[in-house]
């Protein structure tokens, strides 16, 4: 190993130890709860890798619609259904084993397909940040790569998801 | 983190749980989207704007699911997959 590991590769390899120790706890871990707080890291370490990569508008939609939104729906929704019951029942070993082998042989798969592929090294050079008006100019278009309608279509399924997740979860 | 993923998708028996898993599923592809943009083609947005609306859709999934889940358990009393047997209570 040469000496000169950037500042960013460290921070890098950091979060994604963060984030990797974190997500196996949250599928290994016995109670739902810290199941969901666990899931809360991960997100956070999310966001820290859009901020690595001078995404910072993504990395703050991260972190405010899922961190701030999902998991406290995630937790209201724990706590109604007060789902901690059965969650501590020994599983399976002929269950445990056949989901392990596909999630190794899927892991291993894609770490080979990535080690061996050799991308065109494209150095982006100084990480210029992200700026909000040209996110603003690409989202407010409808010309060649921008995305006006995407965010329509955007805003008429959350209208959708808002009537339809009222009609499911009403009281009869 | 996506394997992770798939790897509670198999093994865990709560609903709840299960939809933890898809999130981080999710979560992998959006970083995927994200990093690929940024270093394979650092002019283009075209992998930014699908994590940002990946992230849209993955709110609006989880807010319709945990809805009826909240009905499932309301109906059945239960949320484990065994529970669940009929479609119709």
């Amino acid at each position: 190993m040469n000496m000169d590991i950037t500042l960013q590769q460290v921070v890098f390899f950091v979060v994604a130890i963060f984030i990797t120790v974190f997500s196996v706890l949250t599928v290994t871990t016995s109670k739902i709860l810290r199941s969901a707080t666990y899931l809360l890291f991960v997100l956070f370490g999310t966001a820290a890798i859009y901020f690595l990569l001078d995404y910072t508008f993504l990395g703050a939609v991260q972190l405010m619609v899922y961190a701030g939104g999902i998991i406290v729906l995630y937790v209201f929704s724990i706590l109604l259904t007060s789902s901690d019951l059965s969650m501590n029942k020994k599983l399976k070993m002929s269950k445990i084993i056949p989901s392990l082998i596909a999630a190794l042989a899927g892991a291993g798969l894609v770490s080979f397909i990535l080690l061996t592929h050799g991308f065109a090294a494209t150095i982006t050079g100084a990480g210029e940040e992200l700026g909000m008006k040209t996110i603003g100019r690409a989202l407010m278009g409808s010309d060649k790569f921008q995305y006006l309608l995407p965010f329509e279509a955007i805003s008429v399924l959350l209208l959708a998801c808002i009537i339809g997740g009222l009609l499911i979860a009403r009281k009869r | 983190m996506m394997f992770t993923g798939i790897y509670g998708f198999f093994t865990r028996k709560n609903i709840l749980a299960m939809l933890i898993s898809v999130e981080l599923m999710l979560n992998a592809t959006n970083i995927n989207f994200a990093v690929f943009n940024r270093y394979l083609f650092p002019e283009h947005l075209e992998g930014h704007f699908f994590a940002l609306f990946a992230i849209g859709i993955a709110a609006a999934e989880t807010a319709v699911a945990i809805a009826i889940i909240i009905n499932i358990y309301r109906n059945v009393r239960g949320i484990q997959v065994k529970d669940i047997e009929e479609m119709k209570h």
